[in-house]
C-alpha cells in the first residue's frame, strides 16, 4: 500500500478509552485493530446472528443508536460499548400441546400487555423491524402477522434492553413464527405423500440399485441426466 | 460510489456493458476445465500444501494452515488437572452448538438421555445461521431419492461413501417434515405447495428455502426447542481435549470456560463433535464467508485421538466473495446473482468466462484472471474482478435487483455502492470444508469407540465437492442420527472408567520422534486478526495526552 492511499484515521471511544483507528472499518474490525481479541459479542462476522449488538453516541449529538457491530462503519468521536449479552424471559413449551391463541400468550408472556406503545423497540431495532407492530399482533393472538412482521429478527435483544415494559420481544416473535410454520401455514400434503412414500414403498430401492451399478454406469447415468426446466 | 483508483477500469466496463450482455462466451471443455483448476484451483497448489507426519492420516497431505493447527501442541497436558474431579457427568456431551449439535441434542434427549451441551461461543452461534440459499430434498412427485443421489453423488465427483449419500438423500423427505412440525416457515405456495428451486448442479428443482434466511430460521428454531426442552448448554466453554478411559473408549472431555479460564471435566458415556468448519484458518491466505468460531477444533480433537479424516485436502471457494469495501470482504454473493445474467469481467472490461460454470472452475477462473494481471488490487489487500450486476437490470428490466436478490442489494448499498448502476468487486471465498472425521452410517467415528460427529466436521458425505443446500441438509439427517445413536449406546454403559489423557503425550512423542515442531498450539479456539493490521500500526493508538476528557 502506498503512503497517499492510506486510509484517514478518526477517533473513536472504545470503553471510555480513546483510539485513533482508520475510517473504513467496521466497529468490529476497529475493536480488533484495537488489540481486542474478543471471545464474546462476536459471531457470523456477516450481520445474521445478533452476537454484535453494540450501542454508541456521537460526541455532542444526544441521541443514542444500537447497531450491529460487524456492519456498522465507525465515525469520528464515536463512544462505543459493546451489549454482548442482555437478559431475556424465554418460556418453555411443548409446541405440540400448544393452543395458539391469544389467551396462552397471555400465560406465557404476560408483560406484552404492559406495552406502554412508546414505541422504542422499532427505534432501536437494528434490523428495521416493526418490533411494537409484532408485539400488538401477539397481543391479540395474531401470529401470522406477527411471524411476518418478525421474520428478519436476528435476535441481537436490542430492542429488549429499552423497553419500559420488560418484555422479551425476541422471545414473543420466536413463538409467533414456530406456530405460523406449525399451525397456521398451509399443510405440505406432496411431503407428507413423499414420507409416507419412503416408509412403505420402493424409493429406497431405487437407490440401491444405483449404489449397486459400476462407476462408469453411474456416470453415464449423471452426464445423461434430463434436467428439469 | 468507488474511489477514484478504480474509475478507470469502470469506465470500461460500463463501455463494454451492452456488447457484454450479447456476448455469450462458450462453456468450456472437459480438458479446458481440467488444465484451469490444476493450475489456478487452490487444492491443486502443491506449494501450499504439507505432509502430515503423525496421526491416522500420516504421510498424506493437506493445506499448511491445516497441518500445522492438526500437528499443534495440545492446551493441556496431564500434570493440568486432575481427571478424577468430575465437574459435570453426563449420558451424552455434545461439543458445538450449531445446527448438528442442537438437532443430536434434540434427538438424543427425546431418547431419554442425559445431555449436555457445550459451545465456545453461544448456542447457536454456527455458519448453520448464516446458510442463506436453502436446504436440498426430493419432497415432489416429480423428483425422487435416487435422483437427489445422482446429483449428490456425481456431483462429489463419485468419491462420497456411497452408505452416507444414500441416508443422506432417503432422509431428506422425513427430516423436512420434522423442521416443519418444529415450525420452521419454509417458503410455501398458498395451497401447501413447497417453492423449489434449481441450485447449481441439481437436475430437479429441489432447493427449499425460507426467504434468504434459510439458515437462520432452522437454526433459531432448533436452539429454541433445545431451550423449550430445558436441555442443558454451556455457553463460552471451549473443548480443548477429549478424554478417554482405561479401555481406550472415549469417555468425555475437558472444558476451558473462555472468560475465567478455567478448566473443567465432563464425564460422558458417549460424546458427539458438531463442531463445523475451518474457513477462519484463512487456508492459503483466503477470506471467508464462515462463522467467527470455524477454527476446525472438531478436528483436532479427533484427530488427536486417533481418529482418521477424509479428503481433508480439498475444500469449497465460493466463487463469488465480495472483494470491496474491506467491511464485507469474504461476505457471500450468492450465486443467484450470476444465475439472474450478470456476467464476471475483468479490469479490461472483457468478459471471460461463461457465468455458469461450477463452483471450483469458477473460483479457478476468477483466480487465473487475476493472476494475468487482468485483475484489479484493492487498496488495503487483496485483488478482484467485476461481476457487472448492471446487466441484470438491463435484461430483467428496472427492479429486478430489489426484488430478486434484496439481501445483496442491502449488504452493498450500505456502503454507498448501488449495484443497480455500479458492478461489484469479487474474489474466491473460503466457504466450506468439504472433507473431515470419517464416520459410518450409524455416525460413529472411524478408529475410536463411543464417539460420533454430524455436520460439517464430518467427511464422505459430499465427496471432493458439496452441492448447494446439502450441507444444511446434512446437519439435520446426520445431527439427528448421532443424537439417537449416542443416546442408545450410552444406555448400553454402565460406568465409564478412570479418565486419562494419555494420548495427549503419545501424540506429542509421534511429534517428537518425527522432529515436528509447528509452534502452534490447538484447538486454535479462535483466529486472531491483530496481526492482519500490521500496515496501520504506526498510525494507531493516541497519545496518553488525547486520552485526557
Amino acid at each position: 500500500m502506498s503512503e497517499n492511499n492510506e486510509p484517514k484515521t478518526i477517533t473513536i471511544n472504545l470503553y471510555g478509552k480513546r483510539y485513533r483507528v482508520p475510517d473504513n472499518m467496521t466497529m468490529l474490525k476497529a475493536l480488533e485493530y484495537c488489540g481486542y481479541a474478543p471471545t464474546r459479542g462476536i459471531g457470523c462476522r456477516h450481520g445474521f446472528c445478533g452476537a454484535c449488538a453494540m450501542v454508541y453516541r456521537i460526541k455532542g449529538e444526544r441521541q443514542l443508536h444500537y447497531c450491529l457491530g460487524c456492519e456498522t462503519r465507525v465515525q469520528d468521536m464515536m463512544y462505543i460499548s459493546t451489549i454482548s449479552y442482555f437478559p431475556l424471559e424465554k418460556q418453555s413449551y411443548k409446541l405440540d400441546e400448544i393452543e395458539p391463541s391469544a389467551n396462552m400468550i397471555m400465560h406465557l408472556y404476560p408483560e406484552i400487555y404492559s406495552c406502554v406503545s412508546c414505541n422504542t423497540c422499532t427505534a432501536t431495532c437494528t434490523q428495521g423491524i416493526d418490533v411494537m407492530g409484532y408485539i400488538h399482533d401477539a397481543q391479540r393472538g395474531d401470529f401470522k402477522a406477527c411471524a411476518e412482521k418478525s421474520f428478519n429478527c436476528i435476535m441481537c435483544n436490542c430492542c429488549a434492553s429499552r423497553c419500559p415494559a420488560g418484555i422479551s420481544h425476541p422471545e414473543v416473535a420466536m413463538l409467533a413464527r414456530r406456530i405460523n410454520g406449525r399451525y397456521i401455514s398451509p399443510k405440505s400434503e406432496h411431503l407428507e405423500n413423499r414420507v409416507e412414500e419412503v416408509k412403505h414403498g420402493n424409493l429406497c430401492e431405487e437407490v440401491h440399485a444405483l449404489i449397486e451399478k459400476s462407476e462408469a454406469e453411474l456416470r453415464e447415468l449423471y452426464n445423461n441426466r434430463e434436467i428439469e426446466k | 460510489m468507488y474511489p477514484e483508483y478504480l474509475q478507470l477500469s469502470l469506465e470500461k466496463v460500463a463501455e463494454k456493458r451492452e456488447e457484454n450482455i450479447a456476448f455469450q462466451p462458450e462453456r468450456m471443455t472437459a480438458d479446458e476445465k481440467e488444465t484451469l483448476l490444476q493450475g489456478y484451483h487452490p487444492d491443486y497448489r502443491k506449494d501450499q500444501y504439507t505432509e502430515l507426519r503423525a496421526g491416522a492420516n500420516k504421510g498424506e497431505f493437506v493445506n499448511s494452515e491445516l497441518a500445522e493447527t492438526l500437528m499443534g501442541r495440545a492446551r493441556v497436558h496431564a500434570s493440568d488437572l486432575d481427571l478424577n474431579n468430575v465437574d459435570y457427568d453426563v449420558d451424552v456431551l455434545i461439543i458445538g452448538a450449531g445446527g448438528a449439535g442442537c438437532a443430536a441434542a434434540i434427538e438424543a434427549d427425546e431418547a431419554g438421555a442425559d445431555v449436555l451441551m457445550a459451545t465456545k461461543l453461544r448456542l447457536g452461534d454456527a455458519n448453520t445461521m448464516m446458510a442463506e440459499g436453502g436446504i436440498q430434498g426430493a419432497t415432489k412427485p416429480g423428483d425422487s431419492p435416487a435422483q437427489h443421489f445422482l446429483d449428490a453423488y456425481g456431483g462429489g465427483h463419485y468419491l462420497g461413501k456411497k452408505e452416507l449419500v444414500y441416508k443422506l438423500v432417503t432422509e431428506a423427505p422425513e427430516c423436512f417434515k420434522w423442521l416443519s412440525d418444529l415450525g420452521v416457515e419454509f417458503d410455501k405456495e398458498e395451497d401447501g405447495t413447497m417453492i423449489a428451486i434449481h441450485g447449481g448442479g441439481t437436475s430437479r428443482k429441489r432447493m427449499h428455502a425460507a426467504k434468504d434466511y434459510t439458515g437462520a430460521e432452522i437454526m433459531r428454531t432448533l436452539r429454541d426447542e433445545t431451550r423449550c426442552r430445558r436441555i442443558p448448554c454451556l455457553n463460552y466453554a471451549a473443548v480443548i481435549e477429549l478424554v478417554r478411559d482405561e479401555g481406550g473408549n472415549i469417555g468425555g472431555a475437558i472444558l476451558v470456560n473462555t472468560n475465567t479460564k478455567e478448566l473443567k471435566v465432563v464425564r460422558a458415556k458417549t460424546t458427539i463433535i458438531t463442531t463445523g468448519g475451518s474457513g477462519r484458518l484463512h487456508i492459503q491466505g483466503f477470506p471467508t464467508s464462515n462463522h467467527h468460531g470455524a477454527t476446525a477444533d472438531g478436528l483436532v480433537l479427533a484427530y488427536r485421538v486417533g481418529a482418521p479424516l477424509l479428503f481433508a485436502d480439498t475444500m469449497q471457494y465460493h466463487p463469488t466473495g465480495a472483494a470491496y469495501p474491506e467491511q464485507i470482504l469474504g461476505a457471500l454473493v450468492t450465486e443467484k446473482v450470476r444465475g439472474l445474467g450478470a456476467k464476471l469481467v475483468n479490469a479490461e472490461g472483457e468478459v471471460f468466462m461463461h457465468p455458469l460454470e461450477t463452483r471450483d472452475v469458477a473460483a479457478a477462473s476468477v483466480i487465473r484472471e487475476c493472476s494475468r494481471g487482468l485483475g484489479l488490487d484493492i487498496q488495503g489487500g487483496g485483488q478482484a474482478v467485476w461481476l457487472d450486476t448492471p446487466m441484470i437490470e438491463k435484461i430483467h428490466g428496472e427492479g429486478t435487483i430489489v426484488s430478486k436478490i434484496p439481501g445483496m442489494f442491502k449488504m452493498f448499498n450500505k456502503y454507498g455502492i448501488d449495484m443497480r448502476k455500479e458492478p461489484i468487486l469479487i474474489y474466491p471465498t473460503l466457504h466450506y470444508q468439504n472433507g473431515g472425521i470419517e464416520i459410518n452410517e450409524k455416525c460413529e467415528v472411524a478408529n475410536t469407540t463411543n464417539l460420533y460427529a454430524a455436520g460439517e466436521v464430518v467427511g464422505g458425505i459430499h465427496g471432493r465437492n458439496r452441492l448447494m443446500g446439502n450441507s444444511l441438509l446434512d446437519i439435520i439427517v446426520f445431527g439427528r442420527e448421532a443424537g439417537r445413536q449416542a443416546a442408545a449406546r450410552a444406555k448400553e454403559i454402565d460406568h465409564v472408567g478412570k479418565l486419562n489423557i494419555d494420548h495427549v503425550a503419545e501424540f506429542e512423542k509421534e511429534l517428537a520422534d518425527a522432529w515436528v515442531d509447528t509452534g502452534v498450539v490447538s484447538p486454535k479456539l479462535f483466529p486472531h486478526y491483530k496481526a492482519d493490521f500490521r500496515n496501520y500500526l504506526r498510525t494507531s493508538f493516541s497519545s496518553d495526552r488525547a486520552d485526557k476528557q
